[in-house]
């Protein structure tokens, strides 16, 4: 069994504590008007997991660690697939979720005939 | 020597992304910058990606293009002809697409390198990850579900449902610490997996519709979450940190609505609302005053002050095209016209804010419950648009009702109230709304975009 350098692990988590500790910043000013395009917007942002699926669905075929343990061929090959599923869900999570925040926050218009200060 | 020029690069796409994508996310406080902020995201998430197709491990890419053509494909069409009514739909799909990405990364990452060659750290995260992405598909398939209508919309319950979700739960989380202890153990991994799976279509079943904010909100979160244990996992900050605001931002989200409900978000998971009370106290009685059309068009166009409150009626009546015209109608006489918005109004968050705005209601007569709550004593004319729970006034009044203590917007303080209604039938969490026997309230029975047309005619009219 391998030991995580605890030097990267440590550095993990104060991303996450930092990330957590801005996201609560960052979106308690979000106003419930626009509660709707946040949740779309987020869900969108968080399709980033897609880089893990590309490296997944990219790899190569030789798998190092099941040729040296003498393993198949087929092993890397569900992952591939199951790469591939993957690219194809978080695409559909990134493209249709910033084209919908979009086409959402393009509905949210100010009042154009200026009569009185409407705020 | 050029492979670490290449890593170089890589990881300077995701620093690139990963202050994109905060800045976009500070873009959404407000409507002017909101959609600057959306093009800013979307150019880190462009880099990003762009980046990773140079990682060293990518060998081939014929899976990689079909994976994105296709789902730009199916994203892209989503994008275009999903109609604002069905955004809530559209969204618990998508929280279903994130967390099954996250699931089935994790699971492809165990079947490369197994569980014995991991580190015990990167074991507990990836079991997080599979777990939580697995829930997460289920459960936000069956919300989709309900909110399209193909699965029940009532909450569906059973003797010894509880102890059954309890062991669900018990059994997953089990498997999961037994993989930790037991790296090689790949049999109780996909046992994992599996009772994930489960697990998530239970937790949502017994869930009623009216709940939906604090579920979306949740199931938001979750997948957010494995999103970041899947950066764990990786080791790969830009998938922390996005994972990491996408759960934050559905936790703070739902804690809004539990609030907004005055409910605990256990209460709303295990509680089944909407099914369990049958008779809660006496329940109102008296008689229903019906009004008529011309009667009702008379009140507004002579009121000189008018407030709009919606609820998911609009949305399932497709009738905010008809209250838009009905307010311009009214403002063209010089009546004031404002929407008053509950924070639960709809089946997701700023669900009414979204439908009023594709109606080109400008933004600023949108207001929020706090705002509009003491307006109320000085309208003429409050307007009950398919709602019934946030205007119920036993929230406020009768503590032995099971809504006691929500907030609501007080629309029984304006001087006259129309509610527009269906038929005379009880609303979707089947309660009593005493809203309708006060003598302040006239009730206009039909169907909502129907009846909104005509008084918008007859307004015109009189």
């Amino acid at each position: 069994m391998q030991s995580i350098n605890p030097a990267v692990l440590i550095a993990s988590l104060y991303v996450f504590a930092l990330a957590a500790f801005l996201g609560y910043q960052v979106i308690s000013r979000v106003p419930p008007l626009l509660h709707t395009p946040l949740m779309s917007a987020t869900n969108a942002i968080s399709g980033i997991s897609l880089i893990g699926s590309l490296v997944i669905a990219g790899m190569n075929k030789v798998d190092f660690h099941a040729l040296a343990s003498g393993g198949t061929a087929a092993k890397p090959s569900v992952a591939t697939l199951l790469g591939f599923v993957a690219v194809t869900t978080a695409t559909i999570n990134v493209v249709g979720g910033f084209g919908i925040t979009d086409r959402m926050l393009k509905m949210f218009q100010q009042r154009k005939n200026v009569k009185g200060g409407s705020k | 020597m050029e492979q670490v020029g290449v890593n170089y690069f890589l990881e300077f796409t995701y620093l690139i992304a990963s202050v994109l994508f905060i800045l976009g996310l500070k873009g959404l406080s407000h409507p002017e910058s909101a959609r600057r902020g959306m093009f800013m995201a979307e150019a880190g998430m462009a880099a990003a990606v762009f980046g990773t197709l140079f990682h060293h491990d990518i060998h081939v890419y014929e899976w990689i293009i079909l994976g994105l053509v296709a789902g730009s494909i199916i994203g892209a069409l989503m994008a275009i002809w999903v109609p604002m009514t069905a955004m809530p739909q559209r969204t618990a799909l998508s929280h279903a697409f994130g967390a099954i990405a996250a699931a089935l990364v994790g699971i492809a990452e165990y079947t490369l390198h197994g569980g014995a060659t991991m580190p015990g750290f990167t074991r507990g995260a990836l079991g997080f990850e599979v777990m939580l992405g697995a829930l997460t598909t289920t459960g936000s398939l069956i919300a989709a579900g309900k909110l399209q209508g193909v699965v029940r919309g009532t909450p569906v319950q059973f003797k010894g449902q509880q102890v059954l979700n309890l062991v669900l739960f018990g059994s997953m989380v089990g498997c999961f610490i037994y993989t930790i202890i037991h790296p090689e153990a790949s049999l109780f991994f996909y046992a994992m997996a599996g009772l994930g799976f489960l697990f998530g279509v239970m937790l949502v079943i017994p869930i009623g519709s009216a709940d939906m904010p604090v579920v979306m909100s949740l199931l938001n979160s979750y997948a957010g979450l494995a999103a970041a244990a899947t950066g764990f996992v990786l080791g790969n900050n830009v998938l922390i940190i996005a994972g990491t605001l996408d759960g934050f931002s559905g936790l703070i989200l739902s804690i809004l609505m539990c609030k907004a409900m005055n409910r605990s978000i256990t209460n709303v998971l295990f509680g089944g609302f909407g099914a369990v009370h049958h008779e809660a106290g006496p329940g109102a009685t008296g008689e229903m005053r019906e009004i008529s059309l011309d009667d009702a068009a008379v009140r507004l166009a002579y009121a000189s002050k008018v407030v709009f409150v919606p609820g998911y009626g609009l949305a399932t009546a497709q009738a905010q095209h008809a209250v838009r015209d009905l307010a311009s109608a009214l403002e063209e006489r010089g009546v004031t016209v404002k929407y008053g918005i509950h924070p639960v109004a709809g089946r997701m968050p700023g669900h009414m804010n979204v439908l009023l705005a594709e109606a080109n209601v400008p933004y600023g007569d949108l207001y929020e419950m706090e705002q509009i709550n003491p307006e109320f004593p000085t309208t003429d004319v409050a307007v009950v648009v398919g709602a019934n729970d946030v205007v119920n006034p036993d929230a406020r009044d009768n503590p032995d009702s099971p809504i006691a203590g929500m907030p609501i917007l007080e629309v029984d303080k304006a001087k006259s109230v129309i509610v527009l209604k269906r038929g005379q039938g009880r609303g979707f969490s089947g309660l009593e709304n005493p809203l309708f026997f006060k003598p302040v309230t006239s009730m206009l029975y039909g169907d909502a975009k129907s009846s909104l047309a005509q008084l918008a005619q007859e307004v015109k009219n009189v």
